[in-house]
């Protein structure tokens, strides 16, 4: 056990700490450009310098490097506290481009995953519809083939970012008569075909930030499917081969952390800082208990995976996701007990946030309510449970009916 | 950065699960619990043998040399398996002479206690949660102890304690001493019993000061080890438990309610590896914020494994609930654990005051 990065990851980090210094904020009347453009230069530019992407082929618009965890983790670790624009959407850089190098063709490759890199191009996930939730396999929505065109039909909904995106990764039923998984194809449209009509619905914290899509006759090229007719199934499940993304990552977990302890100094509890609460201080000294957990399991993942050693750390690597849901509700709702009355003041403009957005109380009462997606989206809790149960100790699977 | 172990420490660990598999089976556990008889000295005999008891005792001690680390690698496959053994203790009493002992007090004492001729054990809570340095009253003048110790582990059969005195310090009482009582306690635990001890007068020396602390989180760290192989232990015995036992046609894990809960008790119990881990590594090289690593895995992981060892006597149904059933043995394990050197809360006031907060 050696808890050092060593000299070779330090001076990679003192790299990182450096560019992400003198590279951000952009200066001059690069600093006068819209947001999302300096977002998009800055990308290029850590691309570039090796920061951002590594392990993206070169041909493709990415570092063209090995894997190397420890790498990776100096490098977020630097870019996080600088502050720097370096998150991609999870859609985009974390699903598509992985799904393309896995699946795609060299010219889906060549025309999406450099500007996807950049921010240049954006995606939505075109997956659940309103009958099809947990049980995705379900969906409905059909594309049939019509000459060298697929034409689509059918609804999505839960769409993060619809209305933004530039393009949509989704899956629609094409092979009817075949069974449920089989009958699935992975399509990629842009999102201004006519016909596609996304809508946004408001979330319970009042954004704006998913849609349901309608689709009428909407018709794309036929070569935009990934894989092959009826494998979309395989195809979308194809990144999770790619184990890294199963790491998790405690930053957010110890960054609202400290958002709270924050909230707990500045809340006035009978004249006195709520910190100074006997009764505050064991909740949030019982919450550090869990925060301070996630962060060793993610080292223990980090390591393990460096060493081409993740079976022996599956266990964490399986429980990440629902621990890491778990200490983002604990927050919120001591959060929401230390704000008091204020909790009731509905949040608006800017406190209408996804996740932590900071420490004033608006925010945290957005908070309260939109931690709770972790438990949702992308696999609930319960969906989690039966996967840790049955990979991990061997319980049965669930009994359905004929099907499915 | 590696946060992984060698293979040095997994071998340890294979080794020590290989004996007490053997030789400390659920069974010969139960007997003691039934009363039939106390740990057959046979498998401390064996455990001193393998190096246990001279784990952490230095090299030119007799001893193997070896961390904190490794000796909570230890403490998770004995909590694992519920052996019967004063391992804790004993360990807490080398950390003693380590961190406090002069060199007579350490040529007399490390290679007795790496050969296990003698055994030792730490005398320091006095009862109603005083298990901090600044909670002992037990008075030492003149080179003799006054003061009665309680839930002294072990207190039967060592040959050494080392008592928590006024004003924070450690001194060292041979259990020969004239003054020295020893009274059973009846105990949850029946596998690790507790004693109460009556120090009149006895001989004692004095160790230096700074090692009350760190015999403190060395045993936070200790139990925090124990208590997450006894929680592992439990899932497993749960979800073993739940594959074959059958209502309504067919096995309990197959009602999801079941394997929700199993999975719960997992999700809370297995991420917590990582922190025990981390705060053995922390006092091995006295890294800053040590102590409250020490303090966050003890109150936190005890905490996880007891609410765990409560899920699992539901998840047994009636059976669970019974003397005979050995889930009562893990669940016991967990509660000594826990309550042992302060409670996750006494721990949390400290964590607070040593955050910064
Ligand atoms: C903030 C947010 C963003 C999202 N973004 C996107 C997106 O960009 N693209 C996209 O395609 N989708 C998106 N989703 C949708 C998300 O993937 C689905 O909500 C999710 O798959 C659950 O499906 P559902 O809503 O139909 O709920 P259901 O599947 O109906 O589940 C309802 C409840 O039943 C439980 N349940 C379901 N099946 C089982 C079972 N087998 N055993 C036990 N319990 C079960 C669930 O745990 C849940 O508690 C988003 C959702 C949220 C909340």
């Amino acid at each position: 056990m050696d808890l050092e990065f060593g000299e070779k990851y330090e001076t990679l980090r003192a790299q990182a700490r450096d560019f992400a210094r003198s590279s951000w904020p952009l200066q001059g009347d690069e600093a006068k450009l819209p947001e999302r453009e300096q977002g998009i230069l800055w990308k290029e530019r850590a691309i570039a310098a090796g920061f951002l992407h590594r392990t993206v082929p070169a041909a493709y618009g990415g570092g063209g490097l090995e894997p190397d965890v420890l790498a990776e983790t100096v490098i977020r670790q630097e870019l996080d506290e600088a502050g720097v624009p370096h998150r991609g959407s999870m859609q985009g850089t974390h699903m598509l481009v992985p799904t393309l190098l896995e699946c795609g063709t060299e010219e889906q490759r060549q025309a999406y995953i450099r500007p996807t890199l950049t921010g240049v191009m954006r995606w939505c996930q075109g997956y659940s519809e309103p009958g099809s939730g947990s049980d995705l396999a379900s969906l409905q929505s059909r594309a049939v083939v019509d000459g060298d065109e697929w034409v689509i039909n059918g609804q999505k909904i839960w769409t993060t970012q619809a209305t933004e995106a530039e393009m949509m990764f989704g899956l629609f039923r094409t092979e009817p008569d075949a069974p449920k998984h089989g009958g699935i194809s992975y399509l990629l449209l842009s999102m201004d075909t006519p016909g596609i009509d996304p809508r946004p619905l408001q979330m319970m914290q009042g954004g704006l930030d998913f849609c349901e899509v309608f689709f009428n006759d909407v018709r794309i090229p036929a070569a935009n499917i990934v894989g092959k007719r009826g494998e979309g199934w395989k195809v979308s499940r194809s990144t999770l081969k790619h184990e890294r993304m199963l790491i998790g990552d405690s930053t957010g977990s110890r960054k609202s952390f400290e958002g709270l302890l924050e909230l707990a100094r500045n809340t006035p509890r009978d004249g006195r800082p709520a910190i100074e609460d006997p009764h505050i201080r064991q909740r949030i000294a019982e919450l550090e208990g869990y925060v301070t957990a996630r962060e060793w399991a993610v080292a223990r993942i980090i390591s393990a995976v460096a060493q081409n050693d993740d079976m022996k750390v599956m266990d964490d690597m399986l429980m990440a996701k629902i621990a890491s849901t778990n200490v983002t509700q604990m927050t919120a709702k001591i959060a929401i007990d230390l704000l008091g009355d204020l909790g009731l003041e509905e949040p608006s403009g800017d406190a209408i946030v996804m996740g932590y957005g900071g420490t004033d109380a608006a925010s945290w009462v957005s908070q309260y309510m939109t931690s709770l997606s972790g438990a949702i989206a992308g696999g609930s809790s319960n969906i989690q449970r039966n996967i840790i149960g049955e990979r991990l100790y061997g319980l049965p699977r669930d009994r359905r009916p004929e099907g499915h | 950065m590696d946060f992984t172990l060698t293979e040095e420490q997994e071998l340890l660990q294979e080794t020590v699960r290989g004996f007490v598999a053997n030789e400390s089976p659920a069974t010969a556990v139960r007997e003691i619990f039934d009363g039939e008889r106390s740990a057959k000295p046979a498998l401390w005999k064996g455990l001193v043998e393998m190096g246990i008891a001279g784990l952490t005792v230095p090299e030119t001690h007799g001893g193997a040399g070896l961390d904190l680390l490794d000796a909570a690698l230890a403490s998770e496959v004995l909590g694992h398996f519920a052996v019967p053994v004063p391992f804790l203790e004993h360990t807490l009493t080398v950390t003693a002479l380590i961190e406090g002992g002069g060199s007579e007090q350490q040529s007399h004492w490390l290679p007795r206690l790496a050969n296990g001729d003698a055994l030792g054990t730490v005398a320091l809570g006095e009862g109603e949660d005083t298990w901090q340095p600044t909670h002992w009253t037990a008075r030492f003048e003149n080179d003799v102890v006054t003061g009665t110790k309680r839930y002294v582990p072990a207190a039967e059969k060592a040959g050494v304690f080392v008592v928590g005195i006024a004003g924070g310090g450690l001194a060292l009482v041979d259990a020969s001493a004239a003054g020295v009582t020893v009274e059973p306690m009846p105990t949850v635990d029946r596998g690790r019993p507790l004693f109460t001890v009556h120090f009149e007068n006895a001989a004692a020396t004095e160790l230096a000061s700074a090692a009350a602390q760190r015999v403190l989180d060395a045993g936070l760290v200790l139990l925090a080890a124990d208590s997450f192989g006894a929680a592992d232990r439990l899932i497993r015995m749960t979800a073993d438990y739940a594959n074959t036992r059958e209502q309504f046609g067919q096995v309990l894990a197959q009602f999801q309610g079941m394997k929700h809960q199993i999975a719960d008790m997992a999700v809370d119990v297995v991420p917590t590896r990582g922190m025990w881990w981390y705060a053995a590594h922390a006092f091995d090289q006295k890294m800053a914020g040590a102590g409250r690593a020490a303090a966050l895995a003890k109150s936190h992981v005890t905490d996880r494994a007891q609410q765990t060892a409560r899920q699992a006597v539901e998840c047994h149904g009636g059976i669970g609930f019974t003397w005979e059933c050995d889930v009562q043995i893990w669940f016991k394990r967990v509660m000594q654990d826990r309550l042992l050197f302060g409670t996750p809360e006494r721990l949390r006031e400290n964590i607070a005051a040593t955050g910064g907060w």
